[in-house]
């Protein structure tokens, strides 16, 4: 895997060449570029028609990554119609769609070795119709949107994991991983800018701004420490060069966040870890809540079609 | 900003002055003159007569209106949209409308009022916005109806405003329509899925157009022995066709997409009459379009609440912002002196 050390928030550029066959290294998170851009369309042929498909491990950490973007998706697709701005809307409303986008991918991808009888599962059938304890999710996605500083909180922990995630994952042993990846570090990589001012500006704006962002950050500090655990799966795809092992991108995590902490004026929160479990289905008491609601509508309608 | 209302400066003004400023308006209003005559655009910096200002002023902050309060409805099935494809274009629509809004405001901002003046007056509902979104979104195939008939209106309303005198409205529309069109496709594409799967979807989508039909007629607006200011609207090319040729256009079409669809109109009476070559339809129920437009409609209340508190609730965030800005530049204009220093 790829260690090379990342510059902070004003680098804006990922400094990684797409490998190969990754779509359009020069894509544009904001721009359309048809006939480039992976779409999740695209991994379900390539599914379907048996061009990929992921071993058991290689399925199980795509459903991992896959719902953690989902059900922040789900979170974040709250705040569209009642943003503090407008502008905000627009925003918090992009973060969730990239974050579907990613979750479509990693999932149709996990379905390719999850189905019975050599049949491939859809993106839908894992999302609308799996239990709560088959979920994969982290507790700090689960996490509620809370106050507008919560929100922020959550994402700019999110998209700093994510960023030094992706960015490893376009290495990727695997090539379906990699050109999710590839595309989806793009897009992180404005969520990163874009939580990161939101930090400054409300730990440097008002003193009710500064107090919310610190009880933010200390409401979402707790669920960190799940993120970096490595367990068997991990680093058995560790050593395929598969995946990215999560203890090795701390360090940089710590130091980049830190950096930003440090503009804000703000300290990295003394709070206690909790000790997750996601991985293992075992869930904050949230997941059912946004699952009835998520899955309420195609439960009803088994075998349906949209 | 400007406003051309000489009563409002008349005191302050000497003589002199006072007759300049009456040549000003002169030649001013005779250059508006020439330039609807010639059907050219006036733009932000130009002469304009107050009262075209304040009609278009209203307009354009009452669509920006319509665009904010029309995310609500469809934003309700974000979190249930039964698939994740179907999840992506809504919240991707529902994003658009915000974009839409944002445009309108600019727009509305030329002619001289802020932005925050429009959502003050929104909130303390002295502002009006389009009464179809009023109405509640009950099921997921309301997706459908809304896109297929409330954008399709929507858009036959809009495509003439793409050509209106004033310049930056005109231009804001040739964009909304763009994604409008996009709008409704996914609308008919959302209905035309339902039809053709189990009759509980079926059965769905159809009761949607039913609810949907009439109020989507309605979007145009009182017939036009009805509508005082249609007239004046239509002289200054701000509208180009009346609120019933709109109306039975829209019927025409909707008459012949409905049957790719496989399903009806809740109108007998709409059919193509071959002596005056228009579309018609059954009588609508002005009665209840009146009492909507009043507030008294399913969902005036909720509708307005809701912005308020997401208003209400970003208010320190936005004072956060604000305050940050300041001390950025304050800090910036620091640096800058002791650079010159």
């Amino acid at each position: 895997m790829n260690s090379e050390t990342t510059t902070g928030h004003g680098d804006i550029s990922t400094g990684m060449a797409a490998p190969a066959g990754s779509g359009d290294s020069n894509a544009s998170a904001t721009r359309i570029t048809p006939g480039n851009a992976l779409r999740p369309e695209d991994i379900a042929l390539e599914v379907r028609t048996g061009l990929v498909k992921p071993s058991a491990d290689v399925a199980e950490y795509a459903l991992r990554l896959g719902d953690d973007a989902l059900i922040l998706a789900q979170r974040l697709g709250h705040w569209i119609s009642r943003a503090p701005e407008l502008e905000e809307d627009v925003a918090l409303g992009n973060i969730a769609l990239d974050q579907l986008g990613h979750a479509r991918s990693f999932l149709t991808y996990a379905g390719g070795a999850l189905g019975e009888n050599g049949e491939a599962k859809s993106e839908d059938d894992l999302a609308y119709f799996r239990r709560e304890h088959e979920f994969r999710s982290a507790h700090l996605f689960e996490q509620p949107n809370g106050d507008f500083a919560a929100t922020i909180a959550r994402q700019f922990v999110v998209s700093y994991y994510q960023f030094e995630l992706y960015r490893r994952l376009t290495q990727s042993t695997d090539a379906t991983l990699a050109a999710i990846a590839a595309k989806a570090v793009k897009e992180v990589d404005y969520h990163r800018d874009h939580s990161t001012q939101w930090v400054l500006r409300l730990a440097g704006g008002t003193e009710e701004s500064r107090r919310r962002m610190i009880h933010g950050l200390k409401m979402m500090w707790p669920y960190v420490g799940e993120l970096f655990e490595d367990d068997a799966l991990l680093t058995r795809l560790g050593e395929t060069g598969a995946a990215v092992v999560p203890s090795s991108i701390r360090d940089d995590f710590d130091r980049l966040t830190g950096e930003v902490l440090t503009e804000a004026g703000l300290e990295v929160p003394d709070v206690p870890v909790a000790p997750g479990g996601g991985r293992q289905g075992k869930h904050s008491e949230y997941l059912g809540y946004i699952l009835a609601e998520m899955q309420v509508l195609a439960r009803e309608h088994p075998g349906a079609s949209w | 900003m400007a406003v051309q209302n000489l009563q409002s400066v008349t005191a302050e003004l000497s003589p002199e002055e006072l007759e300049a400023a009456a040549r000003r308006d002169a030649e001013g209003q005779a250059n508006f003159d020439r330039v609807i005559a010639d059907d050219s655009r006036i733009e932000p910096k130009d002469w304009m007569p107050a009262a075209y200002r304040k009609t278009l002023l209203r307009q354009i902050s009452q669509h920006a209106h319509s665009e904010i309060i029309g995310m609500q409805p469809e934003a309700n099935w974000i979190s249930r949209a039964p698939s994740l494809k179907r999840k992506a274009i809504l919240m991707a629509k529902v994003q658009d409308e915000a974009g839409h809004g944002l445009y309108l405001y600019s727009a509305a901002e030329t002619l001289g009022q802020s932005r925050d003046k429009m959502m003050d007056d929104l909130i303390a509902g002295k502002a009006r916005y389009s009464s179809i979104f009023n109405y509640p979104a009950r099921t997921w195939a309301d997706m459908g109806a809304i896109g297929w008939l409330v954008d399709g209106a929507a858009i036959c309303n809009q495509v003439p405003l793409c050509r209106a005198s004033y310049g930056p409205y005109g231009r804001a529309m040739v964009r909304v329509c763009k994604e409008e069109s996009f709008h409704q496709r996914q609308g008919f594409e959302i209905l035309l899925e339902l039809a053709n799967g189990t009759p509980e979807q079926k059965q769905m989508a159809q009761d949607a157009v039913d609810r949907w039909y009439a109020p989507a007629l309605m979007m145009f607006g009182p017939p036009d022995d009805d509508s005082p200011n249609s007239r004046q609207s239509m002289a200054w090319n701000i509208k180009r066709f009346s609120n019933d040729e709109l109306r039975h256009r829209f019927v025409g079409m909707m008459a012949e997409q409905v049957k790719v669809l496989g399903l009806t109109l809740p109108d007998d009476q709409v059919r193509f009459n071959e002596e005056t070559k228009k579309w018609e339809h059954g009588p609508l129920d002005w009665n209840e379009f009146k009492e909507v437009l009043a507030g008294r409609g399913p969902c005036n209340a909720q509708r307005l609440e809701r912005r308020r508190q997401a208003h209400d609730d970003g208010a320190w965030v936005r004072e956060a912002a604000a305050a940050y800005a300041a001390k950025q530049q304050a800090k910036q204009s620091m640096t800058t002196k002791e650079d010159a220093a």
